[in-house]
């Protein structure tokens, strides 16, 4: 009796919360200020810009390829993407062909860091709904892609491993047998994480649907990438718009029906199997051959050559002082990222440095939509949501 | 599939991301990439609205249009089925600088057509006004407020222009401005001064403080007491 009278009382009040900018569930430095109706979701304001460093600023003041440092410190959860696609743009501004080799080593990264991104994603958001241990065997299973990170390019996480017109260097020996060995056995750990988190009923509680969204309301939001494909909407880049190959690569473009966090978390799943499965096809069809690209305008001449032809000093000296120069014009080059459809919008006036250099930010965008996700949930609801979305601050900040 | 004798790279070169020769500038392409469904039919719909199209990086193509009439093209390039560009993937903006234009530039595909279209929009540095497209397309909000915060340039229509990236209070300007130094316009002892010197208010728009209910401020006198104690420290 006391209950029903006390009852039309409670709730009437809005409250207003902030979670982070130092929480560990926000995965990374963001403030969401959330006008909350007892423990249900009215509205989410997302606050950004914490790790601001205005890397679009500092691209004008370096030359071209001293920026491929800046990429990798975006996301450094998937940074050999953001490696390549940066000297893809440049390159097809240039209208520079990279050999076979190269190509073939830039999707084996590529896909390499998807499966990289893809792990730290489902290890973090599985502790956020209280399941530590695929945290665990996620994260082992991702060391062993930070030691094939750092005997590639000796460095874990800021890898700058791409030059234009090639890598840093070649795979060193042995290397792509390291893969192979983590390829082998990296399908069963990833079916022991599916066995505990795909029908586990806690996991299914927490995430079936929750932050739907349609079909139509993803595509005008700006989503792409697994959050896409979550909602049932085949876009894939490497299909749509290969690059490198990918239409002769034999692998399936995962699609959900829901467009809820299980439907995500389905998608992202199936994506790293399929990863696996071009990892394979890439390192049997890797070919024999230079790495890096025999071209005046970008490949610097021989030690030997420099050293007894005057014409080849000129030139080493004039690339390596002034840098290389891109022909006027613009180009937007995009790439099936880990996160979303990863662009590289880059502006040349001729010169040796770029007018503007712009990414095109896909968790920025998929960020944007928590609000109309979590309207309507409850608090720890949002904190599945938001960890759903897989997103990165680095790349949200810039 | 293919084998790794060279076949593979036939299909590149044939492919959609085929390339000028390197030696060409960006803009001379081939004859037949010069046309572009979408920008033949803006043409031919909206005449003097379209002022000018470029071919850039091989295949790439940029149509420049009339800055006030931005809403009503874009809204035909969405909705109409030949077209049909769904997918807003970005918006950004270019300084060229020495006093140029700003441009505003739309990257738009289209999922069911598979294909890809630049829209710009040249605004002078009197007039950075151009008109929103967030009621067509959702992902513009945080995109125009990015574009607003760092360049400057005001969307009208936009539901809530606010700072994004820099300090709601942030009073040195816009920073991607080709004018805007590098390190910023104030000192760094200002920079550190203002950092330092925060206020609830700079955490909060009042809209929000409205919402969660204004935190309880001290009487009149005791703040005078406050600020006197801070001067004296």
């Amino acid at each position: 009796m006391t209950i029903q009278t006390v009852e039309p009382t409670l709730g009437s009040e809005h409250m207003l919360i902030n979670i982070g900018p130092q929480h560990p569930a926000t995965h990374g430095v963001l403030r969401l200020v959330c006008e909350l109706d007892g423990e249900t979701v009215i509205r989410v304001m997302p606050d950004i810009g914490f790790l601001h460093s205005s890397f679009e600023k500092l691209g004008e003041y370096r030359t071209w390829n001293q920026i491929v440092p800046l990429t990798d410190r975006m996301d450094y959860l998937a940074p050999l993407i953001y490696n390549c696609v940066y000297v893809m743009a440049v390159e097809k501004l240039m209208g520079l062909e990279v050999t076979e080799r190269c190509k073939v080593v830039r999707v084996i990264c590529m896909e390499m860091d998807r499966i990289f991104s893809h792990l730290l994603w489902l290890g973090t958001t599985a502790i956020d709904v209280g399941a530590f241990t695929p945290f665990l065997y996620a994260f082992q299973e991702r060391e062993r892609i930070y030691k094939l990170h750092e005997s590639f390019t000796g460095a874990r996480i800021t890898t700058s491993a791409t030059r234009i017109g090639g890598m840093m260097a070649d795979l060193p020996d042995g290397w792509t047998e390291s893969l192979r060995d983590f390829l082998k056995t990296f399908p069963d750990t990833l079916d022991e994480i599916d066995s505990l988190l795909t029908t586990n009923g806690i996991h299914l509680g927490r995430t079936l649907d929750v932050g739907v969204i349609s079909a139509e309301d993803a595509i005008n939001h700006g989503f792409t990438g697994p959050n896409l494909r979550a909602s049932g909407v085949s876009y894939d880049l490497r299909k749509d718009k290969p690059y490198y190959d990918y239409e002769t690569y034999d692998f399936e473009v995962p699609i959900g029906e829901n467009g809820d966090c299980y439907d995500r978390y389905l998608v992202r799943m199936e994506e790293m199997r399929q990863s696996v499965g071009i990892l394979h096809q890439a390192l049997d069809r890797l070919p024999e051959g230079p790495i890096n690209v025999e071209d005046p305008r970008v490949s610097l001449p021989s030690k030997t050559d420099c050293m007894s032809d005057m014409e080849s000093m000129i030139h080493h000296f004039k690339l390596i002082t002034e840098g290389i120069a891109v022909p006027e014009g613009d180009c937007y080059f995009a790439v099936e990222g880990s996160k979303g459809e990863l662009g590289m919008y880059v502006v040349s006036d001729g010169g040796e440095k770029p007018v503007r250099w712009r990414i095109r930010p896909p968790s920025f965008v998929n960020l944007s939509v928590i609000s109309k996700l979590a309207e309507g949930h409850l608090v720890s609801d949002l904190i599945m949501i938001n960890a759903s979305l897989d997103i990165v601050l680095g790349e949200i900040d810039r | 599939m293919v084998d790794d004798n060279g076949s593979a790279f036939d299909a590149v070169e044939e492919g959609p991301e085929s390339s000028d020769a390197p030696s060409e500038a960006p803009r001379a392409a081939s004859e037949d990439s010069l046309e572009h469904p979408s920008v033949t039919a803006l043409k031919d719909g909206f005449g003097e609205a379209v002022l000018h199209h470029e071919v850039h990086a091989g295949d790439q193509h940029v149509v420049f249009i009339e800055p006030t009439r931005n809403v009503k093209l874009l809204t035909w390039l969405k909705s109409d089925p030949d077209h049909a560009y769904d997918l807003l993937a970005d918006v950004t903006a270019v300084d060229y600088g020495e006093g140029r234009p700003i441009q505003v530039v739309y990257q738009l595909w289209s999922i069911t057509h598979r294909r890809a279209l630049r829209v710009k929009c040249e605004l002078a540095l009197d007039a950075l006004t151009i008109n929103s497209v967030v009621p067509l397309w959702k992902t513009a909000d945080w995109l125009e407020r990015e574009v607003y915060d760092l360049f400057g340039v005001e969307f009208t229509g936009h539901p809530d222009l606010r700072r994004i990236l820099m300090p709601q209070n942030y009073a040195e300007g816009h920073p991607l401005r080709k004018d805007f130094p590098l390190r910023g316009r104030f000192s760094r002892a200002e920079q550190t001064k203002r950092a330092l010197s925060q206020d609830y208010q700079d955490y909060y728009t009042p809209e929000m403080l409205e919402m969660g209910g204004a935190p309880a401020l001290l009487p009149p006198e005791l703040e005078q007491a406050d600020t006197e104690a801070e001067d004296v420290s």
